[in-house]
């Protein structure tokens, strides 16, 4: 008896009704955490998504069709963003735009790579804005991935770039999450400063367990004890406010070279003890000297989202390509548009952006920014925000790195 | 006089025809349901929702060995869930491989019965893991599969070769031998897939429930001191409860590694333990069909509603306390509840009482859901205001104070009214 | 020896910090058989309305009034809420715990906003007290340091010198026969659950300026408060003390070990480019209070001081 009420239940759902939207426009899913803990940082892309979204339209949009942005909430679960990819791909979305958490990029890449196969004539293109794991650009590269990020080994070029020109750094101790992102990023570390400064002495190269550890101290003070000059860390999240905050606490004065120093809600957890010493290598800072045109849309951003900060520069850099690559092309099919994106340049705000033909990994200026508390352009409400001197820009070309993608092309 | 009691004791075995009503009955019509639903020529969102639910029906009814026949109250059910899906994920990639080079075992099994595989896999995990842990039951219990879901959920960021590290492993389902002519490629397909093991895997739990190790574990649940002196040992009872329920959650990880093709550590960690417990609890973990309605409902409430609004977490959290608090017996018992209810004598009276109590929930639930959602846009900060039905309602106005509290004054009053009533009517 | 000194006094004080979080749940666990989940949440709270007090007026009043606060909270959720699902046993009670964490969370995010809050330390203690080998050692651990002290020993006058604390103590053991002398025992509950979640919310207020104020410190603290509790044993402040010391020395000392699974079981020929060999005893020490967990339970599951098992 109990059965048939869960059946009938079941048979409830076959009714659900999914929203159709008006034909003209073009649709990209964003697939991100809009809930849960996560939700900050996947809202503040959404919102940058839409700003983006509103810009383009207002310049008549992308191929001619206004762009529409639909927020899916993936709560950062991997099979919960296959569900999600179903529904957008149900709403005839052919564009997916996806960052936080590489185990879900992941699993969108194998997805769409299946679907397109298994689906010919409704492609859909994967625009990945963050998830940085080098694999999707290299052994696992993709046709229908295109990545607006730098790459963790990217950002690590860069990072040991501007080591390079710092004489004062004698000893790097290197300390980073145990789980794939955490032990890259030290390889990258330890394989980059050897051959770029080979005098520096690592004196320390260690795993923590992911979002387990409440006191840092331990740490910091071996870290201190070691006698290091520079931290090198792709923590995230409380792994990293709680160490930096240690850090700080027990008196280490050298800088902490970090990955996501800049996100959303470090620099109000950090206070302002942190300033000088956190660095983050970014591709956009908002005290960056740049056109008129960028303040602008900068400006625009804050004031629509007055509790948001601009952080994303790669969306707007993403949505800018995907027009050009439209026009390009003459369509907005994603293979046409996928065709036209490989090897495309295109003058942005902070330099030439160049999105590799042979494994669609995007080329870009990076900056190494300082949290400081002089600036013009405070973020979290705070007197504090990063700025970055002439010094501290690493050219899109120093950033390059050896693919061994062998990309597979449709015919 | 002891004539009597034996013929009571005859009379109190349920008929052939009640058999068939109660336990036959329902399985066959579960069954028509699952194969009509094609007929409506679901989109593949309703397609993949459905699988997803099949998944988690047999899930929730594998922790629900646990929880409501056993009595064990677990928080890392998701451990063996994880296990089981892995081991088929890796089966998967061994057929892939076999097939396109030396052949062998793997070349020749398909795709279709991996969840065997799933199931050996949680039931060996349930069988090493069980071993230390279900000596006790209760408190004891439930703090060793915290403390073993812990472990097993920072093993699987630590052991690459196994857990694929963040990104976790995938495989494709599409290779090996074809079964019943699925190729297992489009997601109608897959349904099929995903029917026949939900129904088989129902069809064997429920099984388990009548054979005389699930009747103990029931009595095990009840009075283990009994138990102990009828001469079945207590530990030996939850030990072999503890592999079965690992088994079966191995057998819905191996139905998710088909559907979805990929696992990553994520699906061995707390998260999805806590929404299972969740799942069953919500549904009602004192009847059988109680975990097959919570995975149906917080499945949806997990995909769709999160469209609607981004204080979904907050909803299903009031759902669960409501539950916890008002009716322990889950979804499954108040829609027990309102069916006996309608055989019982007082029967106008009782409908009574429920309308009253539904016009108060109701109520009180449609100012809370005015509340949290002007407060959830307050808290946002980006100026956006609540419009339901074409009204306006941003924080500062008086209407929106009236519409949160009027409904939820008047509801709570008219629950209390019916709980009132309830206790005279006892009295 | 500087690595001694330093994981002897972080291990002391993180121990500390875990004590004033656990001994409430303890004697709420020891007298009601509940193992609240929210207690973490508690400890939240504790910290958010410090934060908001102290951005009004100052931290030393958020110091006093803000565990008040928590008290009354903690009190009203047994009176209306865990009164009510009692009747339905210690599972149903535990699940209520279960969903009150989820709420408490999701309510936080929306008041307090879903990212960290400005909870700033004192300018009074915001200085470094002493260096100790290069490392400088903040006042602000030293001041919790002496917060968790003067807690344990008010904590121990109240149990053993006040006749309030001799009834709590003979609850804590026979909670029928306290009934039994005509003592309103529902009312003992409440108040016993009230100040459980009142230290709660102190260690709140000391925790969350030295560590971070955000929506996820209940989620992360959770877990190893059980595990305090439960090493502890049933009943005994003094087995809380003693696991948390215990955990905080482990926990500490375990990071300071340089050594990995291929140092110490080379003999057995496990290679250290192996996958099990690179695991170094540093990273496993976030590990350590579950292994704990499940090894006293198996073994011993009184506790280390327990008067009975659970």
């Amino acid at each position: 008896m109990k059965l048939v009420k869960s059946a009938a239940l079941a048979a409830a759902i076959a009714f659900v009704s999914t929203a159709g939207a008006s034909a003209e426009s073009l649709k990209i899913a964003f697939i991100d955490p809009l809930s849960g803990p996560f939700g900050p940082s996947g809202q503040a892309g959404l919102n940058e998504w839409n700003y983006a979204a509103a810009q383009i339209n207002a310049k008549g949009g992308v191929g001619g069709q206004e762009v529409e942005i639909i927020g899916l909430d993936n709560k950062v679960n991997p099979k919960e963003s296959l569900v999600q990819l179903q529904k957008a791909i149900d709403q005839g979305v052919r564009f997916i735009a996806q960052g936080n958490g590489s185990s879900v990029a992941s699993a969108l890449i194998d997805a769409i790579e299946k679907h397109n196969k298994r689906n010919p004539g409704q492609e859909v293109l994967f625009i990945n804005y963050a998830a940085v794991d080098p694999a999707f650009t290299n052994e696992r590269c993709n046709f229908w991935h295109f990545r607006f990020d730098a790459d963790a080994d990217m950002k690590m070029e860069a990072v040991t770039d501007w080591v390079k020109g710092q004489d004062s750094i004698k000893k790097v101790y290197i300390i980073g999450q145990d789980y794939s992102f955490g032990k890259a990023v030290a390889a990258a570390a330890v394989k980059n400063l050897g051959e770029k400064r080979p005098d520096i002495e690592i004196v320390g190269n260690e795993l923590h367990p992911l979002g387990k550890v409440k006191d840092f101290t331990p740490y910091i003070q071996k870290i201190i004890s070691s006698g290091a000059d520079a931290i090198i860390t792709g923590n995230w999240g409380a792994d990293m406010v709680l160490m930096i905050k240690a850090a700080i606490d027990s008196g280490y004065k050298g800088p902490i070279l970090t990955y996501y120093g800049g996100s959303k809600g470090a620099a109000t957890a950090m206070g302002a003890a942190a300033v000088g010493q956190v660095k983050a290598i970014v591709e956009h800072n908002t005290n960056l000297q740049l056109s008129d045109a960028q303040t602008a849309y900068v400006d625009g951003y804050e004031a629509a989202y007055p509790e948001d900060n601009y952080y994303y520069h790669r969306i707007h850099n993403a949505m800018n390509m995907l027009a050009m690559a439209a026009d390009k092309a003459g369509s907005t099919e994603p293979k046409a548009i996928a065709f036209a994106l490989e090897g495309m340049t295109y003058e942005g705000p902070t330099g030439t952006l160049t999105m590799r033909e042979d494994n669609h990994q995007i080329l870009q200026p990076l900056f190494m920014s300082t949290f400081s508390d002089n600036v013009t352009r405070g973020v979290e409400k705070l007197p504090l925000g990063w700025v970055s001197g002439d010094a501290d820009r690493i050219e899109a070309d120093a950033t390059r790195t050896e693919t061994t993608c062998k990309m597979e092309r449709p015919s | 006089m002891s004539d009597q009691t034996m013929q009571d004791f005859k009379n109190l075995a349920p008929s052939n025809s009640q058999k068939f009503t109660q336990r036959l009955l329902p399985l066959v019509v579960f069954a028509v349901v699952v194969l009509m639903i094609p007929m409506f020529n679901p989109s593949s969102l309703v397609l993949t929702l459905l699988n997803v639910m099949g998944i988690n029906i047999v899930f929730a009814l594998s922790y629900n060995m646990l929880l409501g026949r056993g009595g064990l109250l677990s928080f890392g059910h998701a451990v063996y869930f994880g296990l089981g899906g892995y081991a088929a994920v890796h089966a998967m990639r061994m057929i892939e491989e076999a097939s396109y080079g030396d052949g062998g075992f793997w070349a020749s099994y398909p795709v279709f019965f991996l969840p065997v595989i799933g199931f050996a896999c949680g039931a060996l995990a349930g069988a090493v893991i069980g071993w230390p842990s279900c000596r006790r039951a209760g408190t004891p219990f439930a703090m060793i599969s915290l403390g073993v879901a812990e472990l097993i959920a920072a093993a699987g960021f630590m052991f690459g070769s196994i857990f694929g590290g963040e990104e976790g492993i995938s495989g494709d389902r599409m290779n090996g031998p074809e079964l019943f002519g699925l190729s297992l490629g489009p997601i109608s397909e897959v349904y099929w897939f995903i029917a026949f093991w939900t129904i088989v895997g129902t069809f064997c739990i429920y099984a388990f429930t009548r054979t005389p190790l699930g009747k103990m574990s029931e009595a095990t649940r009840d009075n283990p001191e009994r138990v102990e002196f009828v001469g079945y040992d207590p530990q030996r009872v939850r030990y072999l409860v503890f592999i079965f329920a690992g088994g079966f959650a191995g057998l819905a990880g191996g139905m998710a590694a088909v559907q979805y093709e990929i696992f990553t550590p994520e699906a061995v960690s707390l998260a999805p333990s806590g929404m299972v417990l969740l799942m069953a609890y919500i549904g009602g973990i004192r009847y059988f069909a109680g975990p097959i309605v919570g995975a149906v409902v917080l499945t949806y409430m997990q995909s769709m509603m999160s469209d609607y609004s981004e204080a979904w977490l907050l909803y299903l959290g009031i759902l669960f306390m409501v539950v916890v608090m008002f009716a322990p017996g889950g979804l499954a018992g108040i829609v027990a509840g309102l069916i006996n209810g309608m055989r019982a004598e007082d029967r106008n009276e009782r409908i009574g009482r429920w309308l009253t109590v539904s016009a108060g929930g109701l109520l009180a639930f449609a100012g809370l859901i005015v509340l949290i959602e002007v407060a959830v846009r307050w808290s946002n900060g980006y100026g956006e205001v609540f419009e339901p039905f074409g009204m306006h309602l941003p924080t500062a106005s008086a209407l929106t104070w009236a519409l949160i509290l009027i409904p939820i004054a008047a509801g709570v009053g008219l629950l209390r009214l019916a709980m009132k009533r309830k206790e005279e009517g006892h009295a | 020896m500087e690595t001694i000194v330093f994981s002897l006094l972080n291990g002391v004080i993180y121990g500390l910090l875990l004590f004033m979080l656990s001994s409430g749940l303890t004697l709420i666990f020891s007298m009601m058989g509940v193992l609240n989940f929210a207690h973490a949440s508690f400890y939240m709270l504790g910290a958010y309305f410090a934060y908001t007090i102290s951005d009004a007026s100052s931290f030393w009043l958020a110091l006093v009034f803000a565990p008040i606060l928590v008290g009354l909270v903690g009190a009203a959720v047994e009176r209306w809420g865990l009164r009510t699902v009692h009747v339905n046993g210690h599972v149903a009670e535990l699940l209520f715990t279960f969903g009150l964490a989820y709420l408490i969370d999701e309510v936080v995010k929306i008041i307090w906003g879903r990212n960290a809050v400005d909870y700033q330390i004192p300018e009074l203690l915001d200085f470094p007290l002493f260096e100790l080998f290069g490392a400088q050692y903040p006042a602000y651990r030293i001041f919790t340091l002496f917060v968790a002290l003067a807690m344990l020993v008010a904590l121990w006058f109240i149990l053993n010198r006040t006749r309030a604390g001799l009834i709590i103590q003979a609850a804590l053991s026979h909670p029928h026969m306290v009934g039994h002398l005509g003592h309103n025992v529902p009312r003992i509950f409440m108040t016993v659950f009230g100040v459980g979640c009142a230290l709660a919310g102190l260690a709140g207020v000391i925790g969350g300026n030295y560590l971070v104020t955000d929506p996820a410190m209940a989620v992360q603290m959770g877990p190893i408060v059980f595990v305090v509790v439960v090493v502890g044993g049933l009943g005994s402040l003094m087995g809380a003390f003693l696991a948390a010391m215990l955990l905080g020395l482990l926990q500490t000392f375990a990071v300071a070990i340089d050594a990995n699974f291929a140092d110490m079981f080379g003999w057995l020929g496990l290679s250290p480019t192996s996958e099990v060999g690179r695991i170094s005893i540093a990273s496993l020490a976030p590990m350590i209070p579950f292994l704990m967990l499940v090894l006293i339970l198996m073994v011993r599951p009184r506790g280390l001081l327990g008067d009975r098992e659970l």
